[in-house]
Protein backbone atom coordinates (compact mmCIF):
# COMPACT_ATOMS: atom_id res chain seq x y z
CA UNK A 1 0.00 0.00 0.00
CA UNK A 2 2.96 2.31 0.47
CA UNK A 3 4.05 1.77 -2.91
CA UNK A 4 0.89 2.66 -4.28
CA UNK A 5 0.57 6.17 -1.71
CA UNK A 6 3.83 7.12 -3.08
CA UNK A 7 2.38 6.60 -6.58
CA UNK A 8 -0.47 8.51 -6.38
CA UNK A 9 1.63 11.28 -4.80
CA UNK A 10 4.06 11.54 -7.98
CA UNK A 11 0.88 11.62 -10.36
CA UNK A 12 -0.26 14.61 -8.46
CA UNK A 13 3.05 15.87 -8.70
CA UNK A 14 3.35 15.24 -12.67
CA UNK A 15 -0.15 17.11 -12.98
CA UNK A 16 0.89 20.08 -11.24
CA UNK A 17 4.29 20.47 -12.98
CA UNK A 18 2.90 20.29 -16.15
CA UNK A 19 1.72 23.06 -18.29
CA UNK A 20 4.92 24.76 -18.32
CA UNK A 21 6.15 24.03 -21.70
CA UNK A 22 4.37 27.16 -23.91
CA UNK A 23 4.47 27.11 -27.64
CA UNK A 24 7.73 28.01 -29.00
CA UNK A 25 8.26 27.12 -32.64
CA UNK A 26 6.64 26.47 -35.77
CA UNK A 27 5.76 23.11 -35.99
CA UNK A 28 2.49 22.10 -36.29
CA UNK A 29 0.56 20.71 -33.53
CA UNK A 30 -3.18 19.56 -32.86
CA UNK A 31 -3.56 22.81 -31.23
CA UNK A 32 -6.73 23.38 -33.10
CA UNK A 33 -8.24 19.90 -31.93
CA UNK A 34 -6.85 20.82 -28.32
CA UNK A 35 -8.85 24.28 -28.37
CA UNK A 36 -11.85 22.61 -29.40
CA UNK A 37 -11.56 20.27 -26.22
CA UNK A 38 -12.45 17.31 -28.48
CA UNK A 39 -8.70 15.66 -27.14
CA UNK A 40 -10.35 15.05 -23.81
CA UNK A 41 -12.77 12.65 -26.09
CA UNK A 42 -10.36 10.68 -27.39
CA UNK A 43 -8.55 10.58 -23.88
CA UNK A 44 -11.69 9.77 -22.06
CA UNK A 45 -12.22 6.57 -24.72
CA UNK A 46 -8.81 5.20 -24.51
CA UNK A 47 -8.74 5.37 -20.09
CA UNK A 48 -12.48 3.36 -20.62
CA UNK A 49 -10.75 0.69 -22.89
CA UNK A 50 -7.81 0.52 -20.86
CA UNK A 51 -9.91 0.30 -17.51
CA UNK A 52 -12.22 -2.09 -19.15
CA UNK A 53 -9.31 -4.55 -20.09
CA UNK A 54 -7.88 -4.15 -16.70
CA UNK A 55 -11.20 -5.14 -14.75
CA UNK A 56 -10.86 -8.22 -16.97
CA UNK A 57 -7.30 -9.28 -16.43
CA UNK A 58 -8.08 -8.99 -12.32
CA UNK A 59 -11.46 -11.14 -12.75
CA UNK A 60 -9.05 -13.94 -14.89
CA UNK A 61 -6.61 -13.39 -12.14
CA UNK A 62 -9.12 -14.25 -9.59
CA UNK A 63 -10.54 -16.86 -11.49
CA UNK A 64 -7.12 -18.66 -12.14
CA UNK A 65 -6.57 -17.88 -8.41
CA UNK A 66 -9.86 -20.19 -7.93
CA UNK A 67 -9.07 -23.39 -9.82
CA UNK A 68 -5.53 -23.07 -7.84
CA UNK A 69 -6.90 -23.34 -4.49
CA UNK A 70 -8.94 -25.62 -5.35
CA UNK A 71 -6.25 -27.81 -6.83
CA UNK A 72 -4.21 -27.22 -3.45
CA UNK A 73 -5.88 -30.29 -1.39
CA UNK B 1 -1.00 -7.05 -0.43
CA UNK B 2 0.18 -9.54 -3.31
CA UNK B 3 -1.58 -7.79 -6.32
CA UNK B 4 -0.58 -4.46 -5.38
CA UNK B 5 2.63 -4.65 -8.02
CA UNK B 6 -0.06 -5.30 -10.67
CA UNK B 7 -2.48 -2.82 -9.29
CA UNK B 8 1.13 -0.13 -9.51
CA UNK B 9 1.00 -1.62 -13.55
CA UNK B 10 -2.26 -0.62 -14.23
CA UNK B 11 -1.92 2.41 -12.53
CA UNK B 12 0.97 3.61 -14.51
CA UNK B 13 0.33 2.72 -17.71
CA UNK B 14 -3.27 4.69 -17.74
CA UNK B 15 -1.35 7.42 -16.56
CA UNK B 16 0.91 7.53 -19.43
CA UNK B 17 -2.24 6.92 -21.71
CA UNK B 18 -3.74 9.51 -20.69
CA UNK B 19 -1.04 12.08 -19.81
CA UNK B 20 0.67 11.12 -22.74
CA UNK B 21 -2.17 12.39 -24.90
CA UNK B 22 -2.64 15.53 -23.08
CA UNK B 23 0.86 16.54 -21.23
CA UNK B 24 3.50 19.13 -23.03
CA UNK B 25 5.70 17.62 -26.20
CA UNK B 26 8.63 19.81 -28.25
CA UNK B 27 7.36 21.04 -31.34
CA UNK B 28 9.65 19.30 -33.67
CA UNK B 29 9.27 19.13 -37.97
CA UNK B 30 8.09 16.04 -39.62
CA UNK B 31 7.05 14.36 -36.19
CA UNK B 32 4.77 16.92 -34.59
CA UNK B 33 2.48 15.18 -32.49
CA UNK B 34 3.81 11.68 -33.46
CA UNK B 35 6.55 11.89 -31.12
CA UNK B 36 3.53 10.76 -28.77
CA UNK B 37 4.54 7.58 -29.83
CA UNK B 38 7.32 7.66 -27.22
CA UNK B 39 5.61 6.48 -24.73
CA UNK B 40 3.15 3.89 -26.90
CA UNK B 41 5.46 2.47 -29.07
CA UNK B 42 9.12 2.94 -27.68
CA UNK B 43 8.04 1.55 -23.98
CA UNK B 44 6.58 -1.90 -26.13
CA UNK B 45 10.21 -2.49 -26.97
CA UNK B 46 11.71 -1.73 -23.47
CA UNK B 47 8.87 -4.02 -22.35
CA UNK B 48 9.95 -6.83 -24.85
CA UNK B 49 13.34 -6.37 -23.88
CA UNK B 50 12.49 -6.98 -20.09
CA UNK B 51 10.24 -9.85 -20.77
CA UNK B 52 13.48 -11.56 -22.30
CA UNK B 53 15.51 -11.22 -19.90
CA UNK B 54 13.04 -12.60 -17.03
CA UNK B 55 12.45 -15.73 -19.83
CA UNK B 56 16.06 -15.90 -19.72
CA UNK B 57 16.62 -15.70 -15.78
CA UNK B 58 13.90 -18.29 -15.54
CA UNK B 59 15.62 -20.73 -18.20
CA UNK B 60 18.91 -20.80 -16.46
CA UNK B 61 16.76 -21.44 -13.07
CA UNK B 62 15.38 -24.41 -14.74
CA UNK B 63 19.11 -25.64 -16.05
CA UNK B 64 20.36 -25.35 -12.90
CA UNK B 65 17.45 -26.23 -10.37
CA UNK B 66 15.94 -28.57 -13.07
CA UNK B 67 12.52 -27.18 -11.69
CA UNK B 68 9.62 -27.85 -14.19
CA UNK B 69 7.75 -24.66 -13.23
CA UNK B 70 10.76 -22.54 -14.31
CA UNK B 71 10.34 -23.72 -18.08
CA UNK B 72 6.39 -22.62 -18.14
CA UNK B 73 7.67 -19.15 -16.69
CA UNK B 74 10.03 -19.13 -19.02
CA UNK B 75 7.93 -19.91 -22.04
CA UNK B 76 5.50 -17.47 -20.25
CA UNK B 77 7.90 -14.64 -20.63
CA UNK B 78 9.19 -15.77 -23.78
CA UNK B 79 5.17 -15.17 -25.08
CA UNK B 80 4.83 -11.81 -22.86
CA UNK B 81 7.53 -10.47 -24.87
CA UNK B 82 7.10 -11.90 -28.38
CA UNK B 83 3.17 -10.15 -28.24
CA UNK B 84 4.87 -6.65 -26.99
CA UNK B 85 7.68 -6.96 -29.91
CA UNK B 86 5.05 -8.12 -32.13
CA UNK B 87 2.78 -4.56 -31.06
CA UNK B 88 6.14 -2.90 -31.22
CA UNK B 89 6.83 -3.83 -34.90
CA UNK B 90 3.13 -3.15 -35.84
CA UNK B 91 3.04 0.37 -34.42
CA UNK B 92 6.67 1.52 -35.74
CA UNK B 93 5.48 0.74 -39.62
CA UNK B 94 2.90 2.70 -39.18
CA UNK B 95 4.80 5.36 -36.84
CA UNK B 96 7.17 4.80 -40.07
CA UNK B 97 4.75 5.47 -42.58
CA UNK B 98 3.58 8.98 -41.60
CA UNK B 99 7.13 10.26 -40.49
CA UNK B 100 9.78 8.51 -42.96
CA UNK B 101 7.23 7.39 -45.71
CA UNK B 102 7.20 4.17 -45.93
CA UNK B 103 5.87 0.77 -43.90
CA UNK B 104 9.09 -0.65 -43.71
CA UNK B 105 12.38 0.95 -44.28
CA UNK B 106 15.79 -0.06 -44.60
CA UNK B 107 16.55 0.43 -41.15
CA UNK B 108 18.96 -1.84 -39.00
CA UNK B 109 16.92 -1.19 -36.31
CA UNK B 110 13.87 -2.34 -37.64
CA UNK B 111 15.94 -5.16 -39.59
CA UNK B 112 17.31 -6.31 -35.99
CA UNK B 113 13.70 -5.75 -34.76
CA UNK B 114 11.96 -8.63 -37.15
CA UNK B 115 15.09 -10.95 -36.89
CA UNK B 116 15.05 -10.53 -33.66
CA UNK B 117 11.58 -11.56 -33.72
CA UNK B 118 11.89 -14.88 -35.72
CA UNK B 119 14.81 -16.18 -33.47
CA UNK B 120 12.32 -16.20 -30.67
CA UNK B 121 8.78 -17.80 -33.03
CA UNK B 122 11.75 -20.59 -33.39
CA UNK B 123 11.76 -21.09 -29.63
CA UNK B 124 8.47 -21.54 -29.82
CA UNK B 125 8.58 -23.74 -32.77
CA UNK B 126 11.31 -25.68 -31.15
CA UNK B 127 9.12 -26.25 -27.55
CA UNK B 128 6.41 -27.32 -29.76
CA UNK B 129 8.74 -30.02 -31.65
CA UNK B 130 9.19 -31.87 -28.51
CA UNK B 131 7.11 -33.68 -26.71
CA UNK B 132 9.35 -35.00 -23.74
CA UNK B 133 9.01 -31.81 -20.93
CA UNK B 134 12.15 -33.12 -19.21
CA UNK B 135 14.46 -32.60 -22.43
CA UNK B 136 11.99 -29.89 -24.09
CA UNK B 137 12.88 -27.96 -20.84
CA UNK B 138 16.52 -28.54 -20.91
CA UNK B 139 16.63 -28.19 -25.25
CA UNK B 140 14.58 -24.80 -25.05
CA UNK B 141 16.64 -23.61 -21.87
CA UNK B 142 20.20 -23.38 -23.84
CA UNK B 143 18.35 -22.45 -27.15
CA UNK B 144 16.90 -19.37 -24.65
CA UNK B 145 20.46 -18.60 -24.02
CA UNK B 146 21.53 -17.95 -27.06
CA UNK B 147 18.03 -16.42 -28.26
CA UNK B 148 19.04 -13.82 -25.58
CA UNK B 149 22.54 -13.23 -26.66
CA UNK B 150 21.69 -12.87 -30.33
CA UNK B 151 18.88 -10.19 -29.48
CA UNK B 152 21.48 -8.33 -27.22
CA UNK B 153 23.26 -8.33 -30.54
CA UNK B 154 20.36 -7.36 -32.85
CA UNK B 155 18.66 -4.73 -30.86
CA UNK B 156 21.58 -3.15 -28.86
CA UNK B 157 24.92 -3.76 -30.69
CA UNK B 158 24.06 -3.95 -34.06
CA UNK B 159 21.60 -0.56 -34.45
CA UNK B 160 24.77 1.39 -32.31
CA UNK B 161 27.04 0.53 -34.65
CA UNK B 162 28.89 3.96 -36.25
CA UNK B 163 29.68 2.15 -40.01
CA UNK B 164 25.47 1.65 -40.19
CA UNK B 165 23.04 4.81 -40.44
CA UNK B 166 19.71 4.60 -38.74
CA UNK B 167 16.93 6.53 -38.83
CA UNK B 168 15.95 6.12 -35.40
CA UNK B 169 17.59 8.66 -33.16
CA UNK B 170 20.35 7.09 -30.63
CA UNK B 171 21.77 4.70 -33.75
CA UNK B 172 24.83 5.63 -35.36
CA UNK B 173 26.74 6.14 -31.91
CA UNK B 174 24.15 8.92 -30.80
CA UNK B 175 22.98 8.46 -27.40
CA UNK B 176 19.80 7.70 -27.15
CA UNK B 177 17.49 10.38 -26.64
CA UNK B 178 19.73 13.48 -28.28
CA UNK B 179 17.53 13.82 -31.42
CA UNK B 180 14.45 13.77 -29.30
CA UNK B 181 15.95 16.29 -26.69
CA UNK B 182 13.45 14.12 -24.45
CA UNK B 183 12.70 17.18 -22.13
CA UNK B 184 12.12 16.76 -18.75
CA UNK B 185 8.12 16.49 -19.36
CA UNK B 186 8.89 13.56 -21.45
CA UNK B 187 10.87 11.67 -19.47
CA UNK B 188 7.72 12.03 -16.85
CA UNK B 189 5.19 9.89 -18.77
CA UNK B 190 8.36 7.59 -20.50
CA UNK B 191 9.72 6.00 -17.87
CA UNK B 192 6.70 5.72 -16.01
CA UNK B 193 5.28 4.01 -19.01
CA UNK B 194 8.29 1.66 -19.05
CA UNK B 195 7.39 0.54 -15.62
CA UNK B 196 3.83 -0.06 -16.07
CA UNK B 197 4.51 -1.96 -19.53
CA UNK B 198 7.06 -4.27 -17.90
CA UNK B 199 4.47 -4.91 -14.91
CA UNK B 200 1.75 -5.77 -17.34
CA UNK B 201 3.38 -8.01 -19.42
CA UNK B 202 4.89 -9.75 -16.15
CA UNK B 203 1.25 -10.20 -15.24
CA UNK B 204 0.18 -11.46 -18.34
CA UNK B 205 3.17 -13.97 -18.24
CA UNK B 206 2.43 -14.97 -14.93
CA UNK B 207 -1.13 -15.91 -15.50
CA UNK B 208 -0.26 -18.07 -18.40
CA UNK B 209 2.25 -20.02 -16.40
CA UNK B 210 -0.03 -20.38 -13.31
CA UNK B 211 -3.21 -21.92 -16.34
CA UNK B 212 -0.12 -24.11 -17.46
CA UNK B 213 0.86 -25.31 -14.00
CA UNK B 214 -3.14 -26.00 -13.47
CA UNK B 215 -3.32 -27.69 -16.49
CA UNK B 216 0.08 -29.88 -15.70
CA UNK B 217 -1.10 -30.87 -11.95
CA UNK B 218 -4.49 -32.05 -13.37
CA UNK B 219 -2.43 -34.56 -15.83
CA UNK B 220 -0.32 -35.61 -13.30
CA UNK B 221 -3.59 -36.68 -10.81
CA UNK B 222 -5.03 -38.33 -13.81
CA UNK B 223 -1.83 -40.33 -14.34
CA UNK B 224 -1.57 -41.28 -10.71
CA UNK B 225 -5.39 -42.69 -10.59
Amino acid sequence: MKALKSLFLFILLVLAHSGNLLAQGEAEMADQFRADGKIYVVVTVIAIVFAGLAIWLFRLDRRIRNMENEHKD
Amino acid sequence: MHAGWKIAGVLLVGYSLVWGMLGPVPRLFVLNETIRNLYYHVTMWFGMMAMMAVSLYYSIRSLSKNRLYDDFYAEHYAQAGILLGMLGIVTGSIWARFTWGGWWVNDPKLNGAAITLLIYFAYLILRGSLDEEQKRARVSAVYNIFAFVLLIVFLMVYPRLNKVDSLHPGNGGNPAFSAYDLNSAMRWVFYPAVIGWILIGAWLAQLGARIKMLHHRRMMKKLQA
